[in-house]
Parts: structure tokens; C-alpha cells; sequence
């Protein structure tokens, strides 16, 4: 699903140059489950934003789905991250004077889905993560759980291939942490392919592989027993 | 463009903060207002000072005949000399473009002794004779009756056509006037109709004390020969009078033995030059009231502009969010040129409805106080809402313009970065 070799990225600040990452390696086959681990400073986030083509790489070759992802305009970038990637944020990012239905929606409406099946779609997606009854409700009438919860409804909407989450459980307490990473382990026994960047050792041992950064570099990719999250809940 | 989920975007972004939005729509509101009001009243004043040169053919002059100033052909300086009536069918054969040629003469005037007499009654009035196509140059309501004719002219018939002012000195209310006999300086006239001026605004008084008798009876009853006293001359439409009186000058000066260069001997008053230099003065005005209502009208489309631009700025993050979703940086910047256009030709229609109401109140004011002096109507036409509409159209694209491009400037992943 995603083959990544070589990967090489640098921030230029004034005459300062700082090399984040230094030659990354690494595969995910489809349905697989991983966590990137590393410190701040390690360049998890930065990987996980080229895998979102949300930034580009200096270097290195990047293969989503058997596409080549390079050159990218801004426009094509938006076609691929709309049929290609759900995005999942710490902070739930979801557009504050939506309702958590149009929220879901959103992605369908770039895609240029129909009012009316969008909005099946999107209350389909929102009955998945159990929120079906909060779906006129806006964003500040929710608890953090239920955000990430919209959040995560939002990013299968346009059903891609792979799940980006970006500390999805970094402004949860833990009990709503286990409670979110349930729904991803949920959603990946469907056979969904999931990154999810963390620092939390207990979230990263729900996901059956951890790949450790440090310095811009893995230093340790194994496959780990998966803990059910279901066990805390 | 405008699907409904577009607007059901727009919408929700402009409420979001309702009094912002308010009162940024307010500066294209009060500068489309001023737009249209400084037009209303440009107009107004056209209307005001038009009328007061009446409803009389605007291509026209007034012809007369002043002393020489130089010797010529053996004849002193200082030597006065009439038109003739022959001088008229020398115009009309030699001059072409002419529409009508009236000569005409005059008898009373301007603080003039009584003249006209019926049984006990007398009155001081302006007698004209004059020819019938007098009253295609200076259009005349005729209440009763009729205006004179060329069989008057040809059988020098002894009738006239009597003022509404003549009509209330001389006669008494309810009185038949038709077929009356009313007594010019010693001479029996018939009455064969009556009339008032079609537009009677400043001069009302003085047109409506007016006799016309035809121009040959005038001459005959009144010892006038063939003289005439002078001529109003109207051009065809597409031709100025002003073009053509240098060669009816030439004409006359050849015909009475005036010298070439003599400047003073033909007296004249061209309306279309006046009316030309009145008209040219408007145009003028409508111009500034353009410049100025536009300029006013800047100071809305910059708040516009300032406006996305800090909504821009405050969303950047939800920018950001959008394009992570799969938003083209194009259906961004659509959607916040939207937004400015939607504000811009909103508050923009507020704006006009609301001179148009101003107007209306105007009108009706003026309606009920009676006429003021040099103003009238101020209006618009469809034609200028029509103008106004496109420059809020494009200004409110320009509005939209900078913020638009700055909102897709910064990559998604800095956007999304911002706290």
C-alpha cells in the first residue's frame, strides 16, 4: 500500500538548515495497523505529513496504492489526499459552526458526491462510530471523545485507502483514549490500512507494529502483540 | 457556480459573525447610496435648469436686425434695415437642412400700454403675428378651438389664439370664448381659440398674457408692409443651427447690402449653443457624481477587502483542515470571492433600494410644495442601476480578490500548524 525509500527532508530558516529526515525505508501492506513512535524532534510528524501530501520531500520516492507520488500541484495533491487518505488530528480539527453531520460530509462535497447521498452516507459513517443521535449537534456541543469520534466518522467518509492520525488521543484522557483507539481497532479489522503517530507507549501497543524514529532515522521496526483496547474500556 | 451547498457555505460563513458582517456591508451600502443619490440629484438639477428654456426646439436660433457698424457699397454706417418677407423664401430655397423658418412680428411687450380692449375690459398683451409652424418650434397646449392655419394666413383672416392669461383678464368665468370679438389696437379680431404653454415653468405669466394672429394679417392690420421682425429658424435634427447660420448670415448681409465683416447688423440668439454649453455642463456634473460616488464607494470595497482578509486570516487553520479534506485551492478561492461578491451585492442592493426611497421621498416633497426653483425630478434611470450593479460586481471581485489568493498562499501543513 504505501513504499517509501530513501525519504529526505530538510527545513531552510534563514541560514540555518535543519535536516529532519535523513533516509527513510519503510512499507505498509494494506490492512496493516502501525504506529510511528519517536520523540519530539524525531520527524514522526513531518513523515506522516509527506504521507499526507500535506508537505513534499526533498528526496526519496513515495508510492501510495501504486501510484508514484511526486511533482504534486496543489490541485492534484487535493484529488489525491480526497480519494486516497482520512485524516485524523490531536485536536479534532472539525469546522466549529458545522454540525457534526455537515462535518462528515465535507470530504464527500469535494468529491463532488450529490446532496442527498452525501448525506446518507455521512449519517451511515456517523451511526458507525455511535454518534447517530448527536448528528445536528455542532462541534462545542460535543465532549472530547465524541469530537475525535466525528473526527475519525469524517476521515472513512470518502472511504480511502489509508488512515493518517496524528496523536489521535493526545488531548484525551485515558479512558477516552482506549475509547477511540477501540473504534480504530475496530475500523481496522475491517481492513483498512492505519498510521497512527504517538508518543504513548500504551497506544502504541494496541496497533500491531511500531516503528521507531529517532534523529530523523528508524532505529527499530518490529510487529508487536496487539493489546485490545476493549480489555481497558 | 452557485450551487446550493455554496450558498448554504456562504451563508453559514457570513453569519458566523453577524455584526462584523453588517458592518462591513455598510460601507458598500452608504458608497452605493451616494453613488446614486449624487446621479439623482445631477439629474434633478438638469431637469430644473432645462426647463427653463422651455419646450422650444433646441435647434434653433432667433434672427433680428441691428445698425451697421460698417460703410459699404456707398451706404453710411449706422444705417438700420428690415427682413423682408422675400428674405424667408430666400432662406428656404437657398439654405438646405432649414426644418422651419417662421417670421415673425410683434406688437406690446414688456411693460406695454393696454392694447387690447373687450366691452369694459382692457389688458396689455404680447400680439404675434406669426405663421403656423410657429407651434412645432414652440409646442402650445391648445385648450379650445385651434392654432391659426394657412388658410387664415392666405385669406389674411382677421382671428386669433388667446393666452389662458388674456382669457382671465377679459373674460368673465364660465364665459364662451370661442367666436368672440376682441378689439387690437383698434381692430376686431375673432376669437378662434385658446391655449397655454406646454411647459410653463419661470416665464408662465408672460407666455400665458400671449395673442397669436396669423402673420399676414398682423402685417396688413398692423402697417408692417413686408417687414418682418425677426425670424425663428429651427435646423433639421441631425444638423446644428450653429453649423448652418454662418451661410443664412452671409445670405442676409449679401441681400441687404451689409458689408461681410460686419459683426453687429445681424443680431441673433443660437438656443442650440446655449442649450449645447447647458448640456455640456451636465455631463460634466454626471461625471463627478460618477468620480465622487465611486471613490466613496472604494472606501466600502477596501473595508470588504479588509474584512476577508482578517476572516481569511482567522481561518486559516479551517483553510488548512478543508484542503487536508481534499479542497482544490481553487474551490477555496472561489468560495471567499463568493463570500465578497455575495457581501458586496447584497449590501450593494441594499444601498440602491435605499436611494431610490430617498428619491421617492425627494419627489414627494417636491410634489407637494410645487415646483423650486432650477430643480426638478431627480432620478435615475435603469440604465444607471444597471451601471451601479456592475461596479459592484467587479469591485466586489476585486474586494475578494487579495484575500482569495492569500488564503490558498500558505502550504496546508503550515496552515494546519496555526493554533
Amino acid at each position: 500500500m504505501i513504499q517509501i525509500k530513501d525519504l529526505h527532508k530538510s527545513y531552510h530558516m534563514g541560514t540555518n538548515s535543519l535536516h529532519v529526515l535523513k533516509g527513510i525505508n519503510f512499507n505498509v501492506k494494506e490492512g496493516e495497523l502501525v504506529s510511528i513512535m519517536g520523540s519530539s524532534g524525531s520527524g514522526k510528524s513531518t513523515l506522516l505529513n509527506i504521507l499526507g501530501m500535506l508537505d513534499e520531500a526533498d528526496s526519496g520516492k513515495y508510492i501510495l496504492d501504486n501510484v508514484p507520488i511526486k511533482n504534486l500541484n496543489e490541485k492534484i495533491a487535493a484529488k489525491y489526499r480526497n480519494d486516497f487518505l482520512g485524516f485524523i488530528f490531536q485536536s479534532f480539527n472539525l469546522i466549529n459552526y458545522k454540525s457534526a453531520l455537515d462535518n462528515v460530509s465535507m470530504p464527500l462535497y469535494y468529491k463532488g458526491v450529490k446532496r442527498k447521498e452525501r448525506t446518507e452516507k455521512a449519517m451511515h459513517y456517523l451511526e458507525k462510530v455511535g454518534l447517530a443521535q448527536w448528528s445536528h449537534h455542532l462541534p462545542s456541543e460535543l465532549s472530547g471523545g465524541q469530537k475525535q469520534r466525528v473526527a475519525i466518522a469524517r476521515a472513512l467518509a470518502s472511504d480511502p485507502k489509508v488512515l493518517l492520525a496524528d496523536e489521535p488521543t493526545g488531548a484525551l484522557d485515558t479512558k477516552t483514549s482506549y475509547e477511540v483507539m477501540e473504534l480504530i481497532q475496530g475500523i481496522n479489522d475491517e481492513g483498512k490500512t492505519i498510521l497512527v503517530v504517538t508518543h504513548e507507549d500504551d497506544i502504541a501497543h494496541m496497533t500491531k507494529r511500531i516503528v521507531n524514529l529517532k534523529d530523523g532515522l528508524i532505529i527499530d521496526d518490529s510487529p508487536v502483540q496487539q493489546v485490545r483496547a476493549s480489555l481497558h474500556v | 457556480m452557485f450551487s446550493r451547498d455554496r450558498w448554504d457555505e456562504i451563508l453559514e460563513a457570513l453569519n458566523a459573525n453577524k455584526f462584523r458582517t453588517l458592518l462591513t456591508a455598510f460601507g458598500v451600502f452608504w458608497g452605493i447610496a451616494i453613488l446614486v443619490l449624487l446621479l439623482a440629484l445631477t439629474n434633478g438639477l438638469k431637469n430644473g435648469v432645462t426647463a427653463d428654456f422651455g419646450d422650444f426646439a433646441t435647434n434653433s436660433m432667433f434672427m433680428w436686425t441691428q445698425g451697421t457698424s460698417k460703410p459699404y457699397k456707398g451706404l453710411p454706417k449706422g444705417r438700420y434695415f428690415n427682413y423682408k418677407v422675400d428674405d424667408v423664401a430666400a432662406i428656404k430655397s437657398q439654405i438646405p437642412n432649414l426644418k422651419y423658418i417662421s417670421p415673425r412680428n410683434q406688437l406690446g411687450g414688456y411693460n406695454g400700454a393696454n392694447n387690447v380692449v373687450r366691452g369694459t375690459k382692457t389688458g396689455a398683451f404680447e400680439i404675434y403675428g406669426d405663421y403656423p409652424e410657429y407651434i412645432k418650434q414652440q409646442p402650445l397646449d391648445i385648450l379650445q378651438g385651434r392654432f391659426i392655419s394657412y388658410s387664415d394666413i392666405d385669406a389674411k383672416r382677421k382671428v386669433c389664439v388667446v393666452g389662458t392669461g388674456v382669457v382671465k383678464s377679459l373674460y368673465d368665468k364660465d364665459e364662451d370664448i370661442l367666436g368672440t370679438y376682441i378689439k387690437i389696437n383698434g381692430v376686431n379680431v375673432l376669437v378662434v381659440g385658446t391655449f397655454k404653454m406646454s411647459n410653463s415653468q419661470g416665464d408662465g405669466e408672460q407666455d400665458a398674457n400671449t395673442i397669436y394672429m396669423p402673420f399676414t394679417t398682423f402685417s396688413q392690420a398692423f402697417n408692417r408692409g413686408e417687414n418682418v421682425g425677426w425670424m425663428a429658424i429651427t435646423a433639421v435634427d441631425d444638423v446644428s443651427i450653429t453649423s448652418l447660420k454662418p451661410q443664412i448670415f452671409e445670405l442676409m448681409k449679401s441681400r441687404h447690402k451689409v458689408h461681410p465683416e460686419d459683426d453687429r447688423a445681424i443680431g441673433h440668439f443660437d438656443l442650440s449653443e446655449q442649450f449645447e454649453r447647458v448640456s455640456g455642463l451636465f455631463s460634466i456634473l454626471t461625471f463627478v457624481g460618477y468620480f465622487v460616488g465611486a471613490l466613496v464607494l472604494m472606501s466600502g470595497i477596501i473595508g470588504i477587502s479588509n474584512i476577508m482578509l482578517i476572516v481569511v486570516k482567522e481561518r486559516t487553520k479551517e483553510i488548512g483542515v478543508r484542503r487536508a479534506l481534499g479542497a482544490s485551492p481553487w474551490s477555496i478561492k472561489s468560495q471567499i470571492l463568493q463570500e465578497s461578491l455575495v457581501l458586496t451585492i447584497l449590501s450593494g442592493m441594499v444601498g440602491i433600494s435605499f436611494a431610490a426611497l430617498v428619491i421617492w421621498i425627494m419627489n414627494t416633497i417636491l410634489d407637494s410644495v410645487g415646483p423650486v426653483q432650477n430643480f426638478a425630478n431627480p432620478s435615475v434611470s435603469i440604465q444607471v442601476v444597471f451601471t451601479a450593479l456592475i461596479i459592484l460586481v467587479v469591485s466586489g471581485l476585486l474586494a475578494g480578490l487579495i484575500p482569495a489568493n492569500s488564503a490558498t498562499k500558505m502550504k496546508p501543513v503550515d496552515a494546519l500548524r496555526i493554533e
